[in-house]
């Protein structure tokens, strides 16, 4: 395939310089010289766009490109995620990310223990408003139903992509805007 | 971001190649360009450097294409010989220079190296690899598509005035429809409610702010074109006996008592029919004010038609047609979170809007799995049946008998009588309204449905009953115009009588001009029968909607403050107990919405203040069964989705639209209006203001066409056309949908073949791959096992390591550079070589 199958980025000229504007504020003061600065996770999940998103962590660990996989980001990590997020990403992109940052153990599927962390960060922290285990089972059992096509008791990527690619508000909902 | 890409692409490169032996470096082509400057001198100076000395940073000012009077040569060479020279003489942009490489380099590699293993590199900074001239061409199209975009070239500011112009347009749909988000009302207080009590009692409030939507329409149609130009233009008050209070009355006409049951003076106003004044054109503007009281009043019905059904025509759309359900719980899961919110209290809405999503997908889930035992269901359905039918049956007698009891009150003059005898009828009615309700749900509780069709069954129910106490209200309000009309002849012949004696000479039947001037307020009147039919409507909606706040206060308000507050000091727990917090009742609710719309269509023939008085209504209602909503309510134990109930409510409201039409059109119709009030007084019939229109304001020709389309003999033919139509729409649907029903099958069917087919390919390769994984293992090692077996197979890893991929036709989904792929072994597959 040749060099232009996939573009580099989707975001525009004003979006970049934005984000340039939004990390160089996240950078600690005595990494300011560095050439290219990497931002600690903690910081990263200061940002308001990020803060109330129960999977912050795994957006930072899916985007980040630190050996030591503490989530830390550089400033081509963070346009990365950015553009993952823009409104012109498409479909693939978006659900490719989706499905790794929905992967918690990084393994490549979706499996029992993948989906229960889901559906946990999605009820939300407190205790009432988890669900119960037979509801969890019972919900897990569904999705699995519905989306195992070859019935191996996991999600890979291209069944997940195939649920997705069915949704009319996946895309929409699938975005972040600085 | 390009030069970034170069940059780390050429770095990739050289780094590749650090290592190179010199006769790898003797297989490589080298090419440059170089221009001379022929007629003048620039301010460039070029140097020359040995091949130890770098440029000093600080010394240099960069490098420069050619151009402007010079003349370009290009050229390269390789370790074995010199290769063409070449003579630019454009400007050297990415495309001929992509251009010179497809036709120069490519021919000049393949004569000077046989194999294909030799390398160009040139002075620019795009590597070239001799496998890949053949992507010379694909680049050099590319390039010269988006020479625009890369800043050189002809079409530069063209396709940058394009793209500006493209991003404008795009910038302001988006604010568009932002700000026409922005401006529908309610919306965050509905989606509050949404999150925490669940769609059911969400769908009632979007039915009530498309109800009130409605309304504003109707109310800016009688408003605008009735109320405000008879105000305006018409004749002003007390210059005519209609317009006028009765001397009669004149002593009590200002008191809140008599204003509050709209009389007095505010029966004499704009607000009720018989004010209005029936002289053709009125003002300056010529209004033609009977005419439009005419058609308002049919554009009112006709509008609130067009309406009903559109809505209805639009959610048939959208749940029978294109609608999935087969990936409901892997949706909720995977699409339900909105990446764009940014405020923990939102987040907090949307995780329990989630949590309330799941656990009614999970209950209808349950519930279509739940067995039943038949024969006692059964019989206790038909029991609670019986029981309802009751129930509707005493009301019915109920309000029969009130109203004869009414009738024989007005016999006797109501003056006689207290509030409560006079405002029997409206008291009654707004009872059993309340009451009734609550009575079904207990009966209902025997039936044990599932909560969207209970739903619908005590929606049922409940409009059986309103719509048994709305025709009985109706008789009676005939009876009373029945009533009406005979005083009225008697006013009639009383008014001869008077006039005569103004005069103190022969009664004249003919004349009916006086020259003496008489007060208005002295004239003896009609009883008006429009009026007071516009009146009694008013006065029920009113009380409708009063009994309707005082319930809300009562029932729910003080009882949650009661429980709240008193449950410390009570014996049993007042909050799980009896009576704890209220529920919403979405059935009665929305019930009492759908029949208080159709009394206003019933109504506002009569009184053009009705569509005001409820736009009024809904507002109030909106911010107060908000309040208590979201302040006395819990959710419901059992949540489920109200779905299909939005189809429900507006095939209710279809009917009681045609029911409530039908009583107003038979008055115009059959009833002729009273002689001395309204805009049609003095005609044999209402209609017969637009035959008079016709006649007056319409050219001849157009008052014959006119005729000879209301022709029975093109009326019925006509009518009969339109039923086949309506026939032959009807069966082209019914096959349509078999249609549908088939192809939906077809797929089912064949996702049902996909699965089995990928299936059975995943055993074949899970075998391929064990038997090749033995055939390994057989050749390495022989594993005997310690008693004697030959261990041939050894159990495959779990995980993704080892599973083939699945096949979905062509390779995988692309990967955003600089990430690492996912571990795992993959089928080597001929496409999948050039990555990076």
């Amino acid at each position: 395939k040749s060099f232009y199958d996939c573009e580099l980025t989707f975001l525009t000229k004003q979006e970049i310089l934005l984000a340039h504007k939004r990390f160089t504020e996240l950078v600690a003061k005595e990494d300011r010289n560095d050439p290219s600065p990497r931002v600690p996770m903690s910081k990263i999940l200061t940002l308001p766009e990020l803060k109330s998103n129960p999977f912050r962590k795994r957006i930072c660990h899916v985007f980040s490109t630190s050996e030591s996989k503490d989530g830390s980001l550089t400033f081509e990590d963070f346009l990365d995620l950015l553009s993952a997020f823009s409104d012109s990403a498409t479909l693939e992109i978006k659900s490719h990310y989706a499905f790794r940052i929905f992967d918690f153990d990084d393994d490549g599927t979706l499996d029992r223990g993948d989906l229960e962390k889901l559906v946990n960060c999605l009820t939300g922290e407190t205790d009432d408003t988890r669900l119960t285990p037979e509801e969890m089972k019972q919900l897990i059992n569904n999705i699995l139903e519905e989306s195992d096509i070859d019935k191996d008791g996991t999600v890979n990527l291209s069944e997940f992509q195939h649920v997705i690619s069915r949704s009319p508000d996946f895309v929409s909902s699938f975005k972040i805007v600085l | 971001m390009l030069t970034l890409f170069y940059h780390r692409k050429h770095l990739q490169w050289g780094h590749e190649r650090q290592n190179w032996t010199m006769e790898q470096w003797k297989k490589v082509a080298w090419s440059d360009e170089s221009h001379f400057l022929l007629d003048h001198v620039d301010d460039w100076v070029c140097v020359c450097h040995l091949p130890a000395e770098e440029m000093a940073a600080g010394c240099t000012m960069g490098r420069r294409q050619a151009g402007r009077g010079s003349v370009m040569l290009w050229a390269m060479f390789c370790w074995e010989t010199l290769g063409p020279g070449i003579y630019v003489d454009v400007t050297l942009t990415h495309t001929t220079y992509l251009k010179i490489a497809a036709d120069h380099v490519h021919p000049f590699m393949c004569t000077v190296c046989k194999n294909s293993s030799c390398l160009g590199v040139s002075g620019s900074l795009i590597p070239a690899d001799a496998e890949s001239f053949r992507c010379f061409r694909e680049s050099q199209e590319f390039v010269e598509k988006y020479e625009g975009a890369l800043g050189k070239g002809k079409g530069r500011k063209l396709y940058a005035y394009k793209v500006m112009m493209m991003k404008k347009w795009m910038k302001f749909q988006r604010d568009f429809e932002n700000f026409r988000t922005a401006c529908i009302p309610w919306e965050m207080k509905i989606k509050e409610i949404e999150s925490h009590f669940g769609s059911s009692v969400a769908s009632y409030f979007i039915f009530l702010r498309w109800m009130y939507g409605m309304n504003m329409i109707l109310f800016g149609l009688t408003f605008g074109l009735v109320m405000v130009p008879e105000a305006l233009m018409g004749r002003p008050y007390g210059s005519m006996p209609r317009k006028t209070v009765p001397r009669s009355e004149q002593a009590g006409a200002m008191d809140f008592a008599v204003l509050w049951d709209f009389g007095g003076y505010a029966q004499y106003s704009v607000l009720f029919y018989g004010y209005y004044n029936n002289q053709r054109a009125i003002g300056w503007l010529k209004f033609r004010m009977p005419l439009s009281y005419f058609l308002v009043g049919v554009g009112t019905v006709a509008y609130s038609y067009m309406v009903v059904i559109r809505t209805m025509a639009r959610n048939a759309n959208r749940d029978g047609g294109g609608d999935d359900t087969s990936f409901n719980f892997s949706w909720k899961m995977f699409t339900s979170w909105d990446y764009l919110i940014g405020n923990p209290e939102t987040a907090d809405n949307k995780f329990a809007s989630i949590t309330t999503s799941f656990k009614e997908s999970i209950v209808e889930e349950q519930e279509s799995h739940k067995d039943e035992n038949i024969h006692l269901t059964r019989f206790l359905r038909v029991l609670a049946n019986f029981l309802v039918l009751c129930c509707l049956a005493g009301s019915g007698y109920l309000i029969y008998f009130v109203v004869r009891r009414s009738q024989k009150f007005a016999l006797e003059g109501l003056e006689n009588y207290g509030w409560w005898e006079r405002n029997e009828v409206n008291m009654v009615m707004s009872l059993l309204g309340m009451f009734c309700p609550m009575l079904f749900d207990v009966i209902s509780s025997l039936e044990n449905y599932h909560p969207r069709i209970a739903l619908q069954w005590q929606l049922g129910r409940i409009f059986a009953l309103f719509l048994g106490n709305l025709y009985t209200f109706i008789i009676a309000l005939m009876d009373e115009i029945n009533l009406k009309r005979r005083e009225e002849e008697v006013v009639k012949y009383n008014m001869t009588v008077w006039q005569a004696s103004l005069y103190n000479g022969t009664v004249d039947d003919n004349s009916t001009t006086s020259t003496i001037p008489v007060d208005p307020a002295d004239v003896p009147r009609g009883p008006c029968w429009e009026t007071m039919v516009g009146q009694e409507f008013v006065r029920l909606i009113v009380s409708d909607t009063m009994t309707t706040y005082i319930t809300l206060l009562i029932g729910d308000f003080l009882r949650a403050v009661f429980v709240r507050f008193f449950n410390y000091c009570w014996c049993w727990d007042l909050e799980y107990g009896f009576p704890s917090y209220s529920e919403f009742d979405v059935s009665g609710n929305v019930l009492g919405l759908i029949f208080n719309q159709g009394m206003i269509w019933m109504g506002a023939f009569y009184a053009p203040c009705l569509p005001a008085l409820n736009v009024l209504r809904l507002h109030v209602s909106m911010y107060l069964q908000c309040w208590a909503v979201m302040c006395c309510n819990v959710p419901q134990e059992r949540v489920f989705k109200a779905s299909g109930s939005n189809n429900f409510y507006m095939a209710m409201l279809l009917v009681i639209l045609f029911l409530s039409t039908l009583p107003a059109i038979y008055t115009i119709v059959s009833i002729p209006p009273s002689f001395d009030c309204g805009p049609f007084s003095g005609k044999k019939r209402m209609y017969d203001v637009i035959q008079e229109t016709l006649e007056n304001d319409f050219p001849l020709w157009f008052g014959k066409v006119f005729s000879y389309a209301s022709n029975p003999g093109l009326v019925l033919p006509f009518i009969l056309v339109m039923i086949l139509a309506i026939y032959y729409l009807q069966s082209t649907s019914k096959t349509y949908k078999a249609a549908n029903m088939d192809l939906k099958k077809k797929l089912q069917t064949q996702n049902e073949e996909n699965k089995k087919k990928n299936k059975r390919a995943a055993l074949k390769a899970e075998a391929e791959l064990e038997e090749a994984r033995n055939a390994v293992m057989d050749g390495e090692r022989n594993y005997i096992h310690p008693n004697g077996q030959l261990l041939s197979r050894i159990p495959p890893p779990c995980g993704s390591a080892d599973r083939p991929p699945a096949p979905r036709g062509s390779e995988m989904a692309g990967y955003l550079p600089g990430n690492p792929r996912q571990p795992g072994p993959r089928r080597q597959r001929s496409t999948n070589s050039h990555r990076y």
